[in-house]
């Protein structure tokens, strides 16, 4: 049982790249193989901690981006500029390379298909990734609880999982897109940041009682937050997750 | 606009775990100084390195000091009246 692996402190394991997958032109996914992974829930994530040869040691949180399989952890990461672990992650890991890793970590921002629904989902720009977990464990239930998620990025490029996500669309889950910096020519989603008549036209309405899962930067998560509750949603229901500078949560 | 700088407690559910030998960030807290009552993944979490400094959401009050040392976690307890464990 996943929530069994939460009790007990974490111990460090050996971690094997064995996937690589670009995502975007500064965000790529990486796959694990860890022996003895004891499984994870939709929304976890992980410590990743790097050594240097000289015994310096990093270490960063990243989202899990797969819903739970034997072993197997995918992360996605994004690189950023001056960052001291993202950029060696995105640019300079291969398949066969080890690392160490910890978890899973968390057990707020957890949403499971036997939760029940309807969910809704507030991503902004890599906030999507433990978002995008619960999205596909969802779609791969036997049924599906119906879903909207409502994606705000800077630009198209930096829609992560976009292809996915159009493929997923239809039947039980929605996307609206806002993208906040600029916009292809036939763009036809919304052209602005998040704000009150969007979350009111794109998101369940608060008699619907949806469950709802908001991850991202801190300013975005604390404006989409406040103003899902000035809609009327009781605080209680608005389950957050706030992202550093350093791209994870930690 | 610039970003603010604090997370919440999510951030440090790990190094809570390390404390505790359990997960938290789903359970309450309460502090002294306002008397709210809070899940700790609610909690806003500054951190600077090698330190993270836990408030309170209602009062800004700090509840808890958690600063990694080669030994271990070293725990400053502040307005935490009680957490759940």
């Amino acid at each position: 049982m996943a929530g069994a692996a939460l009790l007990g402190r974490l111990s460090w394991q050996v971690a094997e790249v064995v996937e690589i997958i670009p995502e975007t032109p500064t965000v790529r996914s990486i796959g694990f193989e860890v022996p003895g992974w004891p499984g994870h829930r939709p929304g976890q994530h992980v410590d990743i901690r790097l050594t240097a040869e000289d015994g310096y040691q990093a270490q960063r949180s990243y989202s899990i981006a797969n819903p739970a399989e034997d072993r197997r952890v995918v992360l996605t990461v994004e690189s950023i500029p001056d960052g001291e672990v993202s950029p060696f992650l995105v640019g300079e890991l291969r398949v066969g390379d080890r690392l160490e890793l910890r978890g899973p970590i968390g057990g707020y921002f957890v949403w499971e298909p036997g939760n029940g629904g309807p969910l809704q989902l507030v991503a902004g720009g890599s906030g999507v990734v433990p978002l995008m977990a619960m999205t596909r464990a969802n779609a791969a239930a036997p049924g599906p609880i119906p879903t909207r998620l409502l994606f705000s990025a800077r630009t198209f490029d930096d829609l992560i999982y976009h292809a996915e996500l159009e493929a997923l669309a239809g039947g039980s889950l929605e996307v609206s897109y806002a993208l906040t910096r600029s916009r292809p020519p036939d763009w036809q989603g919304y052209d602005r940041r998040v704000d009150f008549e969007i979350l009111e036209r794109s998101t369940w309405p608060p008699r619907d009682r949806p469950r709802i899962f908001v991850c991202g930067p801190t300013g975005f998560v604390e404006t989409v937050a406040d103003t899902l509750v000035a809609i009327g949603h009781p605080p209680g229901r608005v389950k957050t997750e706030r992202f550093g500078p350093t791209g994870g949560p930690s | 606009m610039s970003e603010p700088r604090h997370l919440d407690g999510n951030s440090v559910a790990a190094l809570l775990q390390d404390v505790f030998a359990a997960d938290v960030t789903e359970h309450r807290g309460c502090c002294d100084h306002c008397g709210l009552v809070s899940q700790v993944a609610t909690v806003v979490v500054y951190r600077d390195c090698p330190g993270h400094v836990l408030r309170c959401p209602g009062c800004d009050s700090v509840l808890m000091v958690l600063v990694t040392t080669p030994g271990g976690v070293k725990v400053g307890v502040g307005s935490l009246r009680w957490i759940e464990v």
